[in-house]
């Protein structure tokens, strides 16, 4: 076997016999073995319920995700490339931009009630700042070469944004993406344990207050790293794209 | 009609200085007319000012005294009659060597597009590498791509910023007789900056030297020589002594003559 899969494995199994072995030593019936864990997730799939978690978890962070990249974008590009107006609202966005999302529950509850609204809203709110301040960032470290390449031939103000400063800050930009997908991802699961009732984070919270069922609680934990990892498997492809490797190597980046 | 396509009358640069302090003089009362199709180099020691003429010609920066024509009208910022090849490289490392190529033809709306760009492609030496980006290629290719993107544009005139000054001797002495062939078929007018002596007398019709800062033109040597030329005429060796002299660079240990750079030789 090929070691890049050799080894990962041997980690895995090593885990997993000092988890049972700890279980099992401790003598708790509280806190699940693998094999119960992994019970604990056929239950919850002939329920019914796995999918229709993760569904909803996926849903609401599709959706407060594309619309942070929706807005985060072309403000982000803006700002970063009007002087005047980053000066006007980067104080703004500083002071927003520390702020967790966590602490946006309670006014999202307020606003939104318990709602698929609340969290959608929370994890809009986590990822558009970072992609907004990235996106400034690209646009203000542009190589002043490219633009100069391109006024020279006589773009208009809108073809030099399109076909120079966007594909420009692009690998930025994508890098952005990847990054705040993963916080939303992370933000779905705690709004849910507050917001909602369905969901990942709901399962786990649920799973604990009704019955100390710990057996799902490790299930529901499982099944969100099994889908982050899928999440930045697939948006990490977009960093493959020829349009935009020359942003990434070290050794060609800008000649 | 001998009327220049270029001059540069009484032009001065003066950059302001960091907190307050006196501002910088780079360029003082430069004056320089440029014939059509002709091909100068301005040469001159590192920090006299010689990108920055270029880049005011060239509309890039406005100049803090006097004045510059094209074709008898003041240069009022960058113009696509007018391509700069950048020392940096400024090929788009986002798009394919067609698409930086053909990048200055669709604003013209030109007939037949695939034809002017694989036309300069050829030109260049680029053929076989029309779909390859730009990291892909060694240092040498991307500047060929740069000048192939000038060219298919069709300015009349191509401002020239050091652009072989990052690559390696084999490779500069190639692009010099490559850029000396090319100009020839295209008949464009070429302004080039260069602190290579020898690359400006391989290259030019005439070389303009300027001083240390703030630069002036101290002398221009016309290079009345027929290309391609041969390093090893004396003719050659005499223009390029010559130029080694007046920047105050003698080859010979021991002389004295004087310069215009105002320091000792």
């Amino acid at each position: 076997m090929k070691r890049i899969l050799l080894y990962p494995v041997l980690v895995f199994a090593g885990i997993l016999l000092l988890w049972d072995g700890a279980v099992q030593l401790s003598k708790t019936d509280i806190f699940p073995r693998p094999s119960q864990v992994l019970l604990g997730i056929v239950e919850l799939i002939q329920r019914g319920v796995l999918l229709k978690y993760v569904v909803a978890s996926l849903f609401r962070v599709s959706v407060g995700y594309t619309l942070a990249v929706l807005i985060g974008v072309p403000l982000g590009l803006l700002l970063g490339w009007s002087r005047p107006a980053f000066l006007a609202f980067n104080p703004l966005i500083q002071i927003l931009r520390p702020i967790s999302p966590i602490a946006w529950i309670p006014i999202a509850i307020l606003w939104f009630q318990v709602d698929d609204r609340a969290p959608i809203f929370l994890i809009f709110l986590s990822s558009l700042f970072p992609i907004t301040v990235a996106s400034i960032a690209a646009v203000q470290n542009i190589q002043p070469v490219y633009v100069r390449a391109a006024q020279n031939f006589g773009l208009t103000r809108w073809n030099l944004f399109t076909r120079v400063i966007f594909p420009a800050c692009l690998p930025q930009i994508l890098t952005s993406l990847r990054i705040s997908l993963g916080i939303a991802w992370l933000v779905v699961v705690a709004a849910e344990m507050i917001a909602v009732n369905s969901g990942l984070g709901y399962l786990i919270i649920d799973a604990r207050n009704a019955g100390k069922r710990y057996d799902l609680v490790v299930a529901g934990m499982l099944m969100i790293g099994l889908i982050g990892l899928v999440l930045d498997v697939l948006i990490r492809r977009l960093e493959q794209l020829e349009e935009v490797k020359w942003g990434y190597s070290k050794n060609d980046s800008s000649k | 009609m001998n009327e220049p396509l270029i001059s540069v009358r009484d032009l001065s640069m003066r950059f302001p200085g960091k907190k307050g302090k006196g501002s910088i003089d780079v360029l003082q009362s430069i004056t320089l007319d440029v014939r059509r199709g002709e091909f100068v180099c301005i040469v001159g020691p590192s920090g006299c000012g010689k990108s920055t003429l270029l880049n005011i010609v060239a509309g890039f920066i406005r100049q803090s005294e006097g004045k510059v024509f094209v074709h008898g009208s003041p240069v009022a910022g960058p113009d696509p009659r007018r391509i700069f090849v950048f020392q940096e490289n400024g090929v788009f490392p986002w798009l394919t060597v067609e698409q930086n190529v053909a990048f200055g033809l669709s604003e013209y709306r030109r007939k037949e597009p695939d034809e002017i760009v694989s036309y300069y492609i050829q030109m260049v030496g680029l053929a076989g590498f029309e779909k390859s980006y730009p990291r892909e290629l060694s240092g040498g290719m991307r500047q060929r791509v740069e000048i192939a993107r000038a060219l298919a544009a069709n300015p009349e005139i191509i401002y020239m910023d050091e652009p072989f000054g990052a690559l390696d001797f084999i490779t500069r002495l190639k692009m010099r007789s490559d850029l000396t062939r090319i100009w020839c078929e295209e008949k464009k007018t070429i302004l080039f900056v260069t602190h290579d002596i020898e690359e400006s007398v391989q290259l030019a019709d005439r070389v303009v030297i300027l001083s240390h800062r703030p630069g002036t033109i101290c002398r221009q040597i016309e290079v009345d020589l027929p290309r391609p030329r041969d390093l090893d005429s004396p003719a050659y060796l005499e223009i390029r002594d010559e130029i080694f002299h007046t920047m105050g660079m003698s080859l010979k240990v021991g002389s004295a003559e004087s310069d215009c750079s105002g320091r000792a030789p």
